[in-house]
C-alpha cells in the first residue's frame, strides 16, 4: 500500500448549540486504504463522515483532499473533486428501475453543461452501467423498481451510484444496516473487491465487529466525539478503551 | 401554492390599473407576423407549428438527463445533490422553460382572441385548470397533457350541461378519484395497458 495521504482532518470540531459533536479530530488516510470507524450510538462517527462530505460545516478545524482545502465544501462539490458516499439509509430513487438508478448516476457523472441535454439513453453509458451492475452482482435486478427490491440491494445499488465518478475516497455510512445476517458478508466482499480494483480508499462507519475484523486497514475508534484509538484491527480491538466504551465488555 | 398565491396578487394589481382597462382588459390590434396579418387560418398554423416545436422540444428534454431529473429530484434531492448536481438550478431550469412556455401561450392565446384581461390571463383558476390537466395526464410522455387537456374539456363541457349548479363539484371529483385510484394520472394507465400488451407478445 502506498504512503500518499488523500485525505487529511486536522483538529476538527464541531457543536451543536453548545453540545460537543466532534472534538480535536486528527485523521489521516492514504490511498487504497480500507479503514472501519466504529463507536457507539451518538460517539461522532456520522458527524464525522458528515463533516468531510460537506452535509455538515465544522465549527473550526481543517479538511484537506489531495493537498486542498475544503473545508465546509458544498456536498455536490465534494462530489466532483472524488469524494463520494453512500448512507445509512439507502438514497436511491425509489420509482425508478436499478439501470435507470445508475444511468442518471454514470449520466450525471460524465456529463456537463449542453451534454445534459443528450437523451440519456447512450449506448456507451449503458454498457458502463451493465459493467457496473455486474462488479455488483445486481445486474439480474436492472429492470426491477428499486422500491420492490431488499434492502440488501438497495445498499448495493446505492454504492454502486456513488463509484460511477471513480471516488479517491468513498465514505460507506453503515454499509450492511438493515441487510439479513445471510447477505451482510456476501455484501461486503461485493464492495470491496470492487473498491480494491480501482484503489480507492474507503472509509466505512459500522458497528459489527465481525465486518471490521474481516475487511478494515485500520480501525478509528470514537467516544463522546473524540478518537480514542487509531490502530490496526486487531490491536485496536483489544485496546482497554475500546472494549470499555465501544464493545461495553 | 405560492405560484398561485403571487398570480393571484398580480390580478389584483392589474384589476385595478385602470390604464390597462381594469377588469375589462384591452383589445389587442389584428397581429402581423414579418408583416403578414395573421388571419384566422394562419393564425391556426402558427398556433399548431408552436405547439408542434414546443412539444418535440418538451420530449427530447424528457429524454435527456436533465429530463430525467424531475423523477429524481421528486423521489429524493439529496442523493441528486450527492451526484454532484445542484437540486436549485435543475429546478430554476424547469421554471425558465415553463416560463417561456406560458409566455409564448399567453401571446398566442392574446393574438387569437384579440383581447387580453386579467381573467383570463391571470386568474388563479386559470392556473387551476393547468394544475387539473397536469395531475389528471401524469408525466413521462408529452401526448399525457394533450389527452389530459382533451378529457377536462370532455369532463367540463358535459358536467356544465348536466349540472349547471354542480359542474364544478363533478370536476373536482374526478380530479379526486385520479388521485386515489391513478397517483400517476391517465398516462400511467395507458403505460399500464401498453407494457401488459407488450408482455403478452413476449409470452
Amino acid at each position: 500500500m502506498s504512503s500518499n495521504i488523500v485525505l487529511k482532518a486536522s483538529e476538527l470540531n464541531k457543536s451543536f448549540s453548545g453540545i460537543v459533536a466532534a472534538k480535536d479530530i486528527n485523521v489521516s488516510i492514504n490511498q487504497g486504504e480500507i479503514i472501519g470507524i466504529i463507536g457507539a450510538n451518538g460517539a461522532g462517527k456520522t458527524v464525522f463522515v458528515n463533516m468531510i462530505t460537506g452535509y455538515l460545516k465544522p465549527t473550526s478545524g481543517k479538511i484537506e483532499f489531495m493537498g486542498s482545502d475544503i473545508t465546509g465544501i458544498e456536498p455536490r462539490k465534494a462530489t466532483h473533486i472524488g469524494l463520494c458516499r453512500s448512507f445509512q439509509i439507502s438514497q436511491v430513487f425509489m420509482t425508478m428501475t436499478v439501470k435507470q438508478n445508475l444511468m442518471i448516476a454514470m449520466s450525471l457523472a460524465k456529463k456537463s453543461g449542453k451534454t445534459l441535454l443528450d437523451p440519456i439513453e447512450d449506448e456507451s453509458i449503458s454498457k458502463e452501467c451493465d459493467t457496473i451492475l455486474k462488479l455488483y452482482k445486481i445486474l439480474d435486478q436492472k429492470d426491477n423498481i428499486v422500491s420492490t427490491l431488499s434492502q440488501g440491494i438497495r445498499k448495493l445499488l446505492d454504492i454502486a451510484m456513488a463509484v460511477v465518478g471513480n471516488p479517491k475516497v468513498i465514505l460507506l455510512d453503515e454499509p450492511t444496516s438493515g441487510v439479513s445476517v445471510e447477505e451482510k458478508f456476501g455484501i461486503m466482499d461485493i464492495v470491496i473487491a470492487a473498491l480494491k480494483q480501482t484503489e480507492t480508499s474507503v472509509l466505512f462507519v459500522e458497528h459489527d465487529m465481525e465486518i471490521v475484523e474481516r475487511y478494515v486497514d485500520r480501525v478509528i475508534a470514537f467516544y463522546q466525539g473524540e478518537i480514542i484509538c487509531d490502530a490496526p484491527p486487531k490491536k485496536a480491538l483489544s485496546d482497554k478503551k475500546v472494549i470499555e466504551y465501544v464493545l461495553g465488555h | 401554492m405560492l405560484s398561485l398565491a403571487f398570480s393571484m396578487v398580480l390580478y389584483g394589481l392589474l384589476a385595478k390599473a385602470e390604464f390597462l382597462g381594469s377588469t375589462d382588459g384591452m383589445s389587442i390590434s389584428p397581429s402581423t407576423l414579418f408583416g403578414l396579418e395573421l388571419t384566422r387560418q394562419y393564425l391556426f398554423f402558427l398556433i399548431t407549428f408552436f405547439v408542434i416545436c414546443a412539444a418535440v422540444s418538451i420530449q427530447a428534454y424528457l429524454r435527456s438527463t436533465l429530463g430525467h431529473l424531475t423523477t429524481a429530484i421528486q423521489d429524493n434531492e439529496i442523493r441528486v445533490e450527492f451526484l454532484g448536481f445542484s437540486v436549485q438550478k435543475a429546478i430554476h431550469i424547469k421554471y425558465v422553460i415553463s416560463a417561456c412556455l406560458a409566455g409564448g401561450a399567453g401571446g398566442l392565446m392574446a393574438a387569437s382572441l384579440g383581447q387580453v384581461d386579467p381573467d383570463s390571463m391571470v386568474n388563479w383558476n386559470v392556473s387551476g385548470e393547468l394544475v387539473f390537466i397536469t395531475i389528471m395526464s401524469g408525466w413521462g410522455n408529452i401526448l399525457a397533457p394533450f389527452i389530459g387537456a382533451i378529457i377536462f374539456e370532455f369532463i367540463r363541457t358535459y358536467a356544465f350541461e348536466w349540472a349547471p349548479q354542480a359542474w364544478a363539484a363533478i370536476v373536482g371529483g374526478t380530479l379526486l378519484a385520479i388521485i386515489f385510484f391513478f397517483p400517476g394520472g391517465i398516462w400511467s394507465i395507458i403505460e399500464k395497458v401498453f407494457n401488459y400488451g407488450k408482455k403478452k407478445d413476449v409470452k
